[in-house]
């Protein structure tokens, strides 16, 4: 018989911890399925946050290490230029990147380290029950914009990706979501290039995700996928950002 | 105003806003995320208020800097990772004398540690945390409504001193419930510290600073930080007794793990173990008066806390050798029974030969 | 007189607020209680539990090693819990959801076909409330008076979920007394 799906090599044996519904499951899966098939396993090195993923190296069969809150993008540093030849990627939430790490990673960026973001936008602080995040939408309901997030007060939904792309170091960035199957696709499609544009060495790269995070959002996992494709692609557009690989 | 049933990270939130509190600055943590979320519902919407989700705790703690400059009554809240990112504004407001209050639900470490409950930011707490020659008072409560009092209370000492206090609990304390009574109200008029910055309108203008090229005017500022903390040491001092006339081994432990103690106390005394307790209510300053004074009666103590041995030390510099100090710990998170502390509490009994009453 | 007690079954299933119901009762009979939810990144999406002590002095530690009664909303709960509970103590099963089955042979089941009753009364949402109203039955902690007077000061501003929450209740509570 053709076997024709199975568990990444890159996957540990192991039930992911994750909410019904949860986009990281399918984030770590693309993931791990790009670094098979580029056959990064032992090259790979990963980095994941305080954050829903605090657990991800119980499920990546690759090196890993937890970051302080925040400080991906100065531990990728680090071990990229102690050690050029790892692939080196950040897996980081909304919070974060965009706020408390907002600083090491527009630096970081800046200096067009040879490291790769995965960016899981999610519109909200999952881990610690669902606030406000710097990417929640105007109106959006969290547990700390209890009336809605008001523009005067807490400000607009940033979009660290567009920011980024002003930033000379950076070469290719691109927003995609896991919220159908065409989308998850494209999304494996765009963590591959950024993994390439690492391995050519041409700067910093970064793929924004807007990934489904139904207990947060109080919804049934599929009305979450429709809320991506409806709302939140209004705010964070799907597509390329920015391409100067030249490839 | 009748009681009711609020969870630890709730009443102090109430605490707060019934002290005057006008501002709050946060960054989500667990386990002290109730406590962003209730100033955010009932304090973001007050008039004259401010509710800020800052983007980290280095950010929070220093818009917390900024408000208590502006003399208003303001806050922050965070759990022990996000605490060591404070200690740089901590500093800065301890230099620059300025009131704050800052809330440590603390949580298991070191590093990212575990969310439940341990005493193991002790030694951060009390010796200052920050760099510099400082320190901050610290208060430790051991139930909910001690919470919503202390809460009052830290206002009050961090205007009176001008100096940040820390109200350290932990995970369980900020998750459990309890019945609580409040007994002030919102205060109507909030009272703008003199010597806040609001604009020389009417007065010369001033500065606040902490850098100085003369290392004679530092040390004249440290002499005045530390003159003014003998004085809080002399008058504020607080500690609780219990049991403790007739007893032959006296228990001293802090926060929840005083509470577990009374339970295990409790237990010793029904089988005629003359057992006592000391709760320092201060960690910073710490009662070491009444510890000195206890060990004229009995030379038996036995300090617990849910770390690797953090108070016991002040303990032992308060006897000075005058007393033999045992010590019990469980770290990481681990929350000890009574009977546990009961089992650990009569050896020690029993080992030094203790008198049993029949 | 110290009591304690678990509550315990998946997310969803309202076994925080049963427990908090009942703390909220014993308060308003002036008694020491404490509540204490479980906590932490497991309990997300999954399965959720909370302690409740009640005595007539002040209490020590909020946790329960050993508790008098457990309720088990869901089979994980029933498995989980069932070796904690003290001997003599009451095990209360949701058995619509629940096969019971006791391992021990020092402990009494009290089976209550919550999500039964609470469907058949067209609300499947307060099987929970049912299983409360057994419990108090069963176990006296409190006067069923006070937890309908505690009922209704949570829930002022909800009529409706109130009186199908008091229905739900009572039927537990008479569900119980018809046992022999
Ligand atoms: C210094 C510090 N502050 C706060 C926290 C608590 N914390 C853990 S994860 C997190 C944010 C989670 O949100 P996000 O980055 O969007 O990831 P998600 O959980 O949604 O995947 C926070 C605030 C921490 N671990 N360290």
């Amino acid at each position: 018989m053709k076997q024709v799906y199975r568990r990444p090599h890159s996957l540990k044996k192991a039930p992911f911890h994750y909410c019904p519904g949860c986009g990281h499951s399918i984030a770590h899966r693309v993931i791990a399925e790009v670094i098979d098939e580029m056959n990064l396993q032992d090259k790979v090195i990963g980095i994941p946050p305080p954050g829903c993923s605090v657990f991800a190296y119980h499920y990546f069969d690759v090196d890993m290490v937890e970051s302080a809150h925040g400080r991906g993008a100065a531990v990728a540093t680090g071990i990229k230029r102690a050690f050029p030849q790892a692939i080196v990627f950040t897996y980081q939430g909304d919070g974060d990147l965009a706020a408390i790490g907002t600083a090491e990673t527009i630096h970081a960026a800046n200096r067009g380290e040879r490291i790769t973001a995965i960016f899981i936008n999610n519109a909200v602080y999952g881990m610690t029950g669902g606030q406000m995040a710097p990417t929640t939408l105007l109106s959006q309901k969290t547990t700390t914009t209890p009336y809605g997030r008001s523009a005067q007060l807490e400000g607009y939904p940033l979009k660290i990706s567009e920011m980024l792309a002003l930033v000379k170091g950076t070469v290719y960035i691109e927003r995609t979501a896991v919220s159908s199957p065409a989308n998850i696709m494209k999304t494996k499609k765009a963590v591959r290039k950024a993994f390439q544009t690492q391995i050519d060495d041409l700067g910093f790269s970064l793929v924004e995700i807007l990934s489904p995070c139904p207990v947060n959002w109080k919804m049934a996992p599929l009305e979450a996928w429709q809320w991506i494709e409806k709302e939140m692609t209004k705010e964070f557009p799907l597509g390329v950002i920015k391409d100067v690989t030249g490839k | 105003m009748p009681r009711i049933l609020l969870s630890g990270n709730s009443a102090i939130g109430e605490g707060a806003i019934r002290a005057g509190c006008q501002c709050y600055f946060g960054y989500p943590i667990t386990p002290q995320n109730e406590l962003t979320e209730y100033m955010a519902t009932h304090l973001s919407r007050r008039k004259g208020c401010s509710f800020i989700q800052a983007e980290s705790e280095l950010s929070a703690i220093n818009m917390v800097y900024g408000a208590s400059v502006a003399g208003v009554r303001v806050m922050t809240s965070s759990s022990s990772p996000g605490i060591s990112l404070k200690q740089e504004g901590i500093s800065y407001l301890a230099a620059c004398q300025l009131p704050a209050v800052i809330v440590n639900m603390s949580r298991g470490g070191p590093g990212l540690g575990s969310i439940s409950a341990t005493q193991s930011d002790y030694f951060q707490s009390t010796r200052g945390g920050g760099h510099g020659d400082y320190r901050t008072i610290v208060l430790a409560p051991s139930s909910v409504q001690e919470l919503a009092d202390l809460t009052h209370r830290a206002f009050d000492l961090a205007d009176r001193y001008l100096i940040p206090v820390i109200i350290l609990g932990d995970s369980m304390l900020g998750q459990m419930m309890e019945p609580v009574e409040f007994h002030h109200e919102v205060p109507r008029r909030l009272p703008v510290r003199d010597q806040a910055l609001r604009g020389a309108h009417g007065r010369a203008s001033r500065f606040v600073k902490t850098f100085t090229s003369k290392p004679t005017e530092l040390e004249e500022i440290n002499w005045s930080l530390f003159r003014r903390y003998r004085l809080i040491e002399k008058k504020e001092t607080t500690c609780e007794s219990s049991l403790v006339d007739d007893a032959e081994l006296v228990v001293v432990a802090f926060g929840i793990a005083a509470r577990i103690a009374k339970g295990a106390i409790r237990k010793a005394r029904s089988n005629g173990l003359k057992v006592g307790l000391l709760r320092p209510v201060t960690l910073w300053p710490f009662p070491s008066e009444q510890v000195k004074k206890t060990a004229a009666r009995t030379k038996h103590f036995l300090v617990f806390e849910m770390n690797m041995g953090q108070m016991v030390e002040d303990v032992k510099l308060a006897l000075d050798g005058a007393g033999e100090v045992g010590f019990y710990g469980r770290p990481g998170g681990v929350i000890p029974t009574p009977s546990e502390v009961f089992r650990v509490v009569s050896r020690e009994y029993y080992q030094r030969g203790l008198s049993i009453e029949r | 007189m110290l009591v304690k007690m678990i509550f315990a079954g998946f997310g969803g299933q309202g076994v925080l607020s049963m427990g908090l119901n009942l703390a909220q009762a014993a308060m308003l009979e002036g008694k020491h209680v404490t509540y204490l939810p479980a906590y932490g990144a497991e309990m997300r999406g999954g399965t959720a539990n909370c302690t409740v002590a009640i005595s007539d002095e002040e209490i020590a530690s909020p946790v329960a090693s050993a508790p008098e009664f457990i309720v088990a909303m869901n089979q994980p709960s029933q498995v989980g819990f069932q070796h904690h509970l003290q001997s003599g103590g009451l095990l209360f099963v949701n058995s619509s959801l629940v096969e019971a089955k006791i391992v021990r042979g020092d402990i009494e089941l009290v089976e209550v076909p919550a999500s039964r009753i609470a469907e058949e009364m067209g609300n499947p949402r307060c099987a929970n409330m049912v299983m409360l109203g057994a419990f108090t039955k069963k176990t006296n902690l409190v006067c069923f008076a006070t937890l309908i007077t505690g009922l209704e000061s949570t829930l002022q501003s909800k009529k409706k979920l109130l009186e199908v929450n008091k229905e739900a209740l009572k039927t537990g509570y008479d569900f119980c007394g018809a046992e022999p």
